[in-house]
């Protein structure tokens, strides 16, 4: 099947098996290994990305249901060498070690600033339940989260500008 | 060049690796693709036990994309050496050949039996389920100690049994200490115990995976290993592929834990398929595939009898373990429960010890190393019986224990294992924690909630150890039968332009040595932090080495990285004497300069590096390089050491934990980068709390492994785990010149008792004294409820196990 996605602001047409999952799509055709696979079973969460300014697992999505759409990976996030504030929280507060799982808990991590700005401890580990990690424990990831969000206000970066001029319009997450 | 003043030794400076990670631009190896490339899928045996009657593969040879499909007799020729086990722990150790390709047998569900390369990975997967396999089962041999009872059907037949191996430590022969046997006949209190310690899966982030690219003269070989030294020359032994044809690549590594040791059957098949067609051909396993087939860790039976006075001196412990080795050998599996037999010891004086371990072979996935290797499973068990101890005696935990340490007066102290332990301080890494715990308040909250029977109980576990980091010592390691050394080795090249290019043969997977070696060598040689690039996992630049594992890299490859700085300085001082027209012994170096005493001439050693590679006016004979290399053998091994304090609520409606607190001081002697330490010590604890809680392999009676996926296996996710309040002390070690002990493994290795000490001290009023692992809702309910030590039957809950509750019908919630 024939389908085009924009990646990272790239438009990109294709053809693909119709069984051909996002995450394969992404990796394999595009040439966007930033995001991994860690699982085949949804579980994991490293493969997550935005589809329409949304997280989703990128294993659990066809890359025929991305036709037509935006996807941001990890590899977008940063602009103008300017890194995304989650990005930079992650590297201030000692938030990965491996870094396998790193690209989807930030993709995530960005999601549920979204819907919730200024998360307590006990909700951004419940908005990381579908990412795993082996290395830090969390702990860092969780402060790194909640550290992003105090600089995730309007001017603190191009994309948290995006997600809150969109978040205004009612677009992006509620 | 900027010379810097302040060290950067002790500052918690944010990691040089990380740039790369937040941004998806990491080298991991699946995200290679070379011209050409084939792509290598491997067939896996549906059963634990049974003879390959007949493979039929002509399917598949005709199924779409595919190139070649191979079984073992392409693959396994009679007479080849088979997959390498490095430690042989006895003389007579019964070790079976283990094949590339199972050929008349399977031993366990997941074994490799055939092999497809297609040009597409789903195309090679496809292709798997065109092959034909005729098997006839045979039984399966799933329990340890009914695998070494009398009449067993065997694993492998033609070894004549199920044991592989006893190895035996006793004091009294050894001449370290005291008679076992008489410390118990004498002994005013006997106290035994039988823990067991659940199968684990390292379970590592980054499935494993390797590429093979044999077009040039030489091969090259990417693949997701903790060891890419070791790898090159067991592949090179294994295979006969000369060595110096060989380059083994570790790019970025998604974490190890101990489960990326290993020379892999799919590794050594990648490199035969890739030569046999002549293009580079990759494997990358699906995540089910490593729950199957990747190594596992723990697996234990311990049988513990502890000996003391009724006032709380101890004095003798027995230890008699079995311990699964699964079908095979790993690369060091059957010396994983030897480096717990020095550590049964802890941190206390037994005048007496008697250690005996039976190496079992069953039908299940081989055990090898998993996050601290042995001193887990000795520190947990030691420390369960210590607090059964106590309870036997009437005392406080704690008390016990500040009753048997060695203090801090005694160090160098050595132990009834015949281990040195060269510092330490437990009474100061106690006192911070009880602190910081509130231990006093606590234990009074816990009287109170006993006494008014509050539904939520109370429990605090105590784990107070040390363990042995740093593998090496060489020498030590020899007289275990070890089949390596453990120095490490370094090289430092002065760039013209004043950078520095390091190697190490430590190969990181996640650890942080591009930041940490980064430190290191900006003190040595005063030059800048962003001067300074690490390279490792290549063979061929960083061409010497023993990579990762064990708490080895810091203490043994940093210092290595120390020695050969050393060797910079000295190399750069008659150079920077003759420019600077001075007697070399008029020289200083500090902060980057050689400075003449007494005055304010100087140069620094990029001036020195560049006038070195201009070499226009050296002194005679001196040559123009700045480079060297220094390997590290300490004499001893290091010895990190903590105490960490637990309190859990217990549901005692539901069965239902909540891990209220943790707080651990830990020891690690020298810092060099407090910042990953402390998330060395999140991650760990993470791990040991999980074994306590959620983790733990399942088989059902045919074999099969029915937790198979991250739907079925536990690993804690953020949301099952509880913030940590994490301390150190700082007790140099004197067995490096860094002062430093190790931190990989020691989170790991004190959590789990830690944890399971505070559920039973909570469940103690109903009669409870043991809840095996992991201790899931529906066993602390169960054992609450019958007095039993154990519920029996599958570990997990309807409710998903882990945290999920269970109501006091015993149905799901």
């Amino acid at each position: 099947m024939r389908i085009t996605v924009t990646v990272d602001g790239t438009k990109y047409t294709d053809e693909v098996e119709p069984r051909t999952l996002l995450v394969h799509h992404l990796r394999e055709k595009l040439g966007k290994v930033g995001t991994v696979v860690g699982c085949d079973t949804s579980n994991c969460g490293a493969c997550t990305v935005h589809l329409d300014g949304h997280s989703v697992k990128s294993c659990s999505v066809l890359a025929v249901q991305a036709d037509g759409c935006e996807v941001t990976t990890i590899e977008g996030l940063a602009r103008d060498g300017q890194l995304h504030p989650v990005q930079k929280a992650f590297n201030d507060n000692h938030a990965l070690q491996c870094g396998f799982c790193t690209p989807g808990m930030i993709m995530q991590s960005i999601d549920l600033l979204a819907d919730n700005p200024d998360p307590d401890e006990q909700a951004v580990r419940e908005g990381l339940e579908g990412n795993l990690c082996r290395c830090t424990g969390y702990q860092n990831i969780v402060r790194a989260v909640r550290d992003a969000a105090q600089h995730m206000s309007p001017g603190a970066g191009p994309e948290a500008e995006r997600i809150a001029e969109t978040k205004h319009a009612g677009v992006g997450g509620d | 060049m900027t010379a810097t003043i302040e060290p950067e030794v002790g500052k918690s400076r944010r990691r040089k690796e990380d740039e790369r990670l937040i941004t998806g631009r990491t080298r991991w190896t699946d995200n290679l693709s070379l011209p050409g490339m084939l792509h290598m899928a491997v067939l896996r045996s549906p059963f634990a036990h049974a003879k390959i009657v007949s493979i039929d593969t002509s399917a598949a040879k005709g199924a779409s994309g595919v190139v070649a499909v191979y079984t073992a007799k392409d693959l396994d020729p009679e007479g080849a050496i088979g997959l390498p086990c490095a430690w042989p722990i006895t003389p007579d150790m019964k070790a079976p050949r283990r094949p590339v390709l199972a050929a008349d047998t399977v031993n366990f569900a997941g074994e490799g039996v055939a092999v497809v390369v297609a040009r597409t990975s789903a195309e090679a997967h496809d292709a798997l389920e065109e092959i034909d396999v005729e098997y006839d089962e045979l039984p399966v041999i799933l329990d340890m100690e009914a695998a070494i009872a009398d009449g067993a059907p065997l694993v492998h037949e033609d070894l004549g049994t199920n044991t592989s191996a006893v190895w035996k430590f006793d004091s009294a022969e050894a001449g370290t200490g005291g008679n076992v046997e008489e410390a118990i006949s004498s002994a005013e209190v006997v106290l035994k115990r039988r823990f067991r310690q659940q199968r684990l899966v390292p379970a590592f982030m980054e499935p494993r995976a390797c590429v093979v690219d044999p077009t040039s003269t030489q091969i090259t070989m990417w693949a997701a290993t903790q060891v890419p030294h070791i790898l090159r020359v067991m592949s090179a032994l294994t295979l006969g592929i000369p060595e110096h044809k060989l380059r083994v690549i570790a790019p970025d590594v998604g974490g190890g834990f101990g489960g990326k040791i290993g020379v892999l059957p799919e590794e050594m098949m990648s490199l035969l398929v890739a030569q046999k067609l002549g293009k580079p051909v990759k494997w990358n396993e699906t995540r089910s595939e490593t729950m199957l087939a990747a190594h596992h860790g723990r697996d234990q039976i311990q049988d513990i009898t502890i000996t003391s006075t009724r006032d709380g001196q101890v004095t003798g412990l027995k230890v008699e373990l079995l311990a699964n080795l699964g079908a095979y050998n790993g690369l060091v599996g059957p010396g994983v429960p030897i480096l717990g037999a020095f550590m049964f010891n802890a941190i206390y004086k037994f005048p007496a010890y008697h250690f005996a371990c039976t190496n079992v072979y069953t039908t299940t996935t081989l055990t090898d190393a998993y996050r601290g290797a042995g001193r887990p499973e000795a520190t947990f068990a030691i420390e369960r019986i210590m607090d059964e101890l106590a309870v036997e005696l009437g005392m406080d935990p704690m008390e016990l224990r500040e009753k048997n340490w060695i203090k801090h007066e005694e160090f160098p102290f050595t132990t009834v294992c015949g281990l040195t332990y060269d510092s330490g301080n437990y009474e100061a890494a106690t006192e911070k924690a009880k602190q910081l715990f509130d231990y006093d308040g606590l234990r009074a909250e816990q009287a109170e909630r006993r006494k008014s029977g509050d539904k939520v109980q109370l429990g605090i576990g105590i784990s107070t150890f040390t363990e042995m980091c740093g593998l090496a010592p060489s020498r030590v390691l020899g007289s275990l039968d070890y089949g390596a050394g453990g120095w490490e080795y370094a090289s430092i090249r002065m760039l013209p332009t004043g950078k520095v290019e390091v190697t190490t043969g430590a190969s990181a997977h996640g650890q942080g040595h591009e930041t940490a070696w980064s430190q290191i060598v900006a003190d040595q040689l005063g030059v800048a932090f962003e001067d300074v690039e690490i390279l490792h996992g290549d063979t061929q630049s960083s061409h010497k080495g023993l990579d990762t594992y064990g708490s080895r890299s810091l203490v043994v490859g940093g210092i290595a990285v120390i020695k050969a700085a050393e060797k910079v300085v000295a190399k750069a001082k008659p150079i920077a004497a003759h420019l600077l027209e001075c007697a070399e012994d008029d020289l200083e170096f500090a902060g980057g300069k050689f400075t003449v005493k007494g005055t304010d001439t100087s140069t620094t050693m990029g001036d020195v590096a560049l006038a070195t590679f201009f070499a226009h006016n050296l002194p005679d004979g001196v040559e123009p390089s700045l480079d060297s290399d220094a390997t590290f053998d300490p004499e001893n091994f290091s010895f990190p050491h903590g105490t960490h304090l637990c309190a859990a609520e217990v549901d005692t409606e539901t069965g239902r934990i909540k891990l209220r607190s943790y707080v651990c001081v830990d020891d690690v002697g020298v810092a060099v980068n407090p910042l990953i330490v402390e998330g060395q010590v999140h991650g760990g604890l993470a791990q040991g709390i999980a074994q306590a809680l959620f983790e733990g392999t399942e088989h059902d009676e045919t074999g099969t492994l029915t937790t198979g996926t991250f739907a079925d296996y536990l690993l804690p996710s953020a949301a099952d785990l509880p913030s940590f309040t994490t301390d150190r002390t700082e007790t140099p070690s004197t067995t490096n010149p860094l002062g430093a002990k190790g931190v990989g493994e020691a989170g790991t290795i004190a959590s789990t008792p830690a944890v399971v000490n505070a559920v039973i001290d909570a469940v103690r009023q109903f009669g409870v004294n043991d809840i095996e692992m992991p201790l899931t809702p529906m066993r602390v309910w169960h054992a609450m409820r019958h007095g039993t030590t154990d519920a029996g039957g599958p570990g997990r809950d309807e409710a998903g196990g882990g945290l999920g509750s269970i109501d006091a019908t015993g149905g799901a919630q």
